[in-house]
């Protein structure tokens, strides 16, 4: 699935590229740090901790006095209700980077997520300044909204003397609308090298464990395929059960798969789709070397070329990292 | 295990009701339940004080004591649930005909009754349960995290396969859909009535999971249905012609696991229905010979092919060429799912289509087949499963059954019984 038109895609990739690292505009708060702008956010969140609010509790605190919610750093240089809006002939520089990209169909908008790091807490009075700087615009991404590029724009808050006091990292999406997921042939441009996704908005299912089959997710952390194995009279099984029905053997150990099989049948989802994953998702069920079965998705492969008996090999899901899965790609195309 | 058992014509069935088909019923599943089983008690002639019994799936969400109140049942000496769902329709219908056979009961209501639609969706598959360290939640952890979540896609797990070994195709699935909805068309109701489709309209429709279209995929429902069980002599004095449970088997296989069996050595048949089909030939006599019609469980289309085969309607691979030509339509050698299935009439988790079964021995069908003197239902695929055979009563004088063996005795794990 490539579209033709790659080189004309690499030409606007650069144009957007080009505004890596220009600064945006610099904000500075309307207002220092103060108690009543406090006040009003805790009681709209519900946040009761008195270190925002109580002079005496605060100073008794690790802080010594008042201090502002982290995470209202963005609060301060809020640009307020007019806000800002774009225009076509607007100068500033994310303003012509968006107005690109609308002008290459990617009208869509969609904000992803927000990164924030705090370095110190602030205290009433502090003055803040909020430097934006477009950070990076990735390679055309075919995603659940459509295909579309993000926009992450690096903001840099300061205090009156230039002390960095936090750091956010805004990620929009700007997309086509209509050649999202469940369109059947989505324009996608080639893709020669991987680049990081942007966080998912959601982890896959976690599996439910038991002393049965934790093995299997314990050893996937560390990127190894175990297959259960009776103790007695060797024999493999998966899924993993606590008793041989062979042999009648209550212990067990486990052996590592050698990361080769075939597959024995496959899927391809489309509906319902789930935030965890990415559609079309194909998904197969796995005849191991060593001969059990097992289901996992496939990579790395175009989906009208999977069919049942291709080779395969284990490679490793990563994106939640607290659990790793097994899945299977072709064989022969990693290394 | 003994594949013949003691059940012979051991209850009929009395009594159907059901409300209505719809995608948002605006009631709660308490009160579809209890419309349905009142309705039943009514078309049985009784009244629900004499109702001394009561089953249902461990997925009902309506407990029976709840039911039995809202109907003013008093006391109960009988209630048991069958697990999961689908799998579970015959199989609630044995626990009754073992009740009234036992004497523990006179009269037993089944019923099923959910908003599955406007409620919680089946099709949402497991994609919200959350992880726990039970076994049925392990048991998820082989394909959540994976993201294989929905029946559907279970089942097209199969579904590949099976059109992989024996060649079959999507258009083969689709005459299955093609059916249901036909015969759909002309039952008023069915929530598809007046609505047949085409092989093509199949074809185009979109993809759930491949090889799945949405077509090949049964309905979401609201409604309940409700069925009434007592023994063969009280069911003479009632006002319908009784219809004799001739056989009811509940089976599991071999390596069973729900809905995701992968790990057997052939994937492609559905052992446990064999062993449905072993039961109640070596209990009746009967053969495939014997049905004039049957109700086919039709979750998923793909999954009614090896259904025909275990039952030994044709040989393994078979079933596509057995369901060609129209042969399961009105007209056909073996017309299926005269309501129109789960697909056409609704999905009620396989109750409907026990009623269907009934109203077809009583004659009383708006798809009436000629002749009726058995049918055949069965229960949800891929699951610990059941099935019936519904016969005509021929006022208690029924001719001993032949003892005749099919062959089925002593095979497992995916034989293919005998043409």
């Amino acid at each position: 699935m490539h579209e033709s038109g790659t080189t004309d895609g690499a030409a606007f990739l650069a144009r957007c590229k080009a505004f890596e690292g220009r600064e945006v505009d610099a904000l500075v708060a309307p207002d220092p740090v103060n108690q009543a702008m406090i006040r009003h956010w805790v009681e709209a969140i519900g946040d009761t901790n008195p270190v925002y609010t109580d002079p005496e509790a605060a100073a008794a605190s690790v802080h010594g006095e008042i201090i502002a919610p982290a995470v209202m750093l963005q609060a301060w240089t809020m640009p307020g209700l007019r806000g800002t809006a774009r225009g076509p002939g607007d100068t500033n520089p994310q303003s012509q980077l968006l107005n690109l990209l609308d002008d290459a169909g990617f009208v869509g908008v969609v904000a992803t997520d927000s990164e924030q790091e705090y370095a110190r807490m602030l205290h009433l009075g502090d003055r803040i300044t909020a430097r934006s700087v477009i950070d990076e615009v990735s390679a055309e991404k075919r995603t659940a909204l459509g295909v579309g590029h993000f926009i992450t724009t690096r903001i840099d808050y300061t205090a009156a003397d230039g002390e960095l006091v936090g750091t956010q990292r805004w990620r929009i999406l700007k997309f086509r609308p209509g050649t999202g997921r469940g369109t059947v042939n989505p324009p996608v441009a080639a893709e020669p090298e991987p680049e990081p996704e942007p966080p998912r908005r959601m982890p896959r299912p976690r599996p439910g464990t038991t002393l049965d089959n934790l093995f299997f997710f314990e050893g996937a952390m560390e990127r190894r395929l175990l297959i259960q194995r009776c103790a007695a009279c060797q024999v493999l099984r998966h899924p993993p059960q606590p008793r041989c029905d062979r042999c009648g053997a209550y212990d067990w150990d486990t052996v590592e798969a050698c990361g080769r099989g075939t597959v024995y049948s496959f899927v391809v989802n489309h509906y319902p789709q789930v935030p965890a994953f990415d559609y079309p998702l194909p998904i197969g069920l796995i005849e191991l070397e060593e001969g059990t079965r097992l289901v996992a998705q496939i990579v790395d492969c175009p989906i009208e070329e999977i069919a049942v008996g291709m080779a395969v090999e284990v490679t490793w899901l990563d994106d939640d990292p607290d659990l790793v899965v097994p899945a299977f790609r072709p064989a022969g195309s990693g290394s | 295990m003994s594949e013949r058992h003691r059940l012979l014509d051991a209850a009929a069935i009395v009594g159907i009701g059901a409300t209505e088909f719809s995608k948002n019923s605006g009631r709660s599943e308490m009160r579809l339940a209890v419309e349905a089983c009142e309705a039943a008690i009514a078309d049985a002639g009784l009244t629900p004080d004499q109702i001394d019994g009561w089953v249902t799936y461990s997925a009902e969400t309506n407990p029976e004591i709840e039911v039995a109140k809202n109907l003013g049942a008093g006391e109960m000496t009988f209630f048991s649930r069958i697990h999961h769902g689908g799998g579970a329709a015959c199989g609630v219908i044995q626990q009754a005909v073992l009740a009234v056979s036992a004497g523990v009961a006179d009269y037993v209501v089944c019923y099923r009754a959910f908003n599955e639609r406007s409620g919680r969706r089946f099709g949402a598959g497991v994609q919200d349960r959350p992880a726990q360290a039970t076994a049925e939640s392990a048991g998820f952890a082989w394909y959540a995290p994976f993201g294989l979540l929905t029946p559907a896609q279970w089942v097209a797990m199969f579904a590949r396969r099976y059109m992989h070994e024996y060649g079959a195709t999507s258009e083969d699935f689709g005459r299955i859909a093609v059916a249901d909805r036909t015969h759909a068309a002309t039952n008023p109701k069915a929530y598809f009535y007046n609505a047949p489709i085409t092989l093509e309209d199949h074809q185009q429709s979109r993809w759930i999971v491949e090889p799945l279209h949405l077509l090949d995929c049964c309905q979401e429902s609201d409604g309940a249905q409700a069925i009434v069980v007592t023994t063969p002599d009280r069911a003479r004095d009632l006002p319908n012609p009784p219809v004799l449970v001739r056989a009811a088997a509940q089976a599991a296989g071999d390596h069973q696991e729900m809905m995701t069996s992968y790990y057997r050595p052939s994937i492609t048949g559905l052992p446990e229905m064999n062993l449905c089909a072993r039961q109640l030939y070596n209990t009746t006599g009967l053969g495939p010979s014997d049905f004039q019609t049957a109700v086919i469980y039709d979750h998923f289309t793909p999954l009614a092919l090896p259904q025909f085969e275990e039952f030994g309607f044709c040989g393994r691979g078979e079933a596509k060429d057995f369901i060609a030509d129209g042969a399961i339509e009105l007209g056909g050698r073996l017309p299926i799912n005269t309501h129109g299935g789960q697909l056409g009439e609704a999905y009620i988790h396989g109750m409907n289509g026990i009623a269907e079964g009934v109203r077809q021995v009583r004659g009383t069908s708006v798809n009436q087949v000629p002749g009726v003197e058995h049918v055949l239902v069965t229960a949800g695929t891929m699951v610990p499963t059941s099935a019936l055979v519904l016969g005509a009563d021929r006022g208690g004088a029924l001719p001993a059954p032949s003892t005749r063996s099919f062959g089925f005795r002593g095979r497992r794990g995916g034989g293919s019984p005998p043409r």
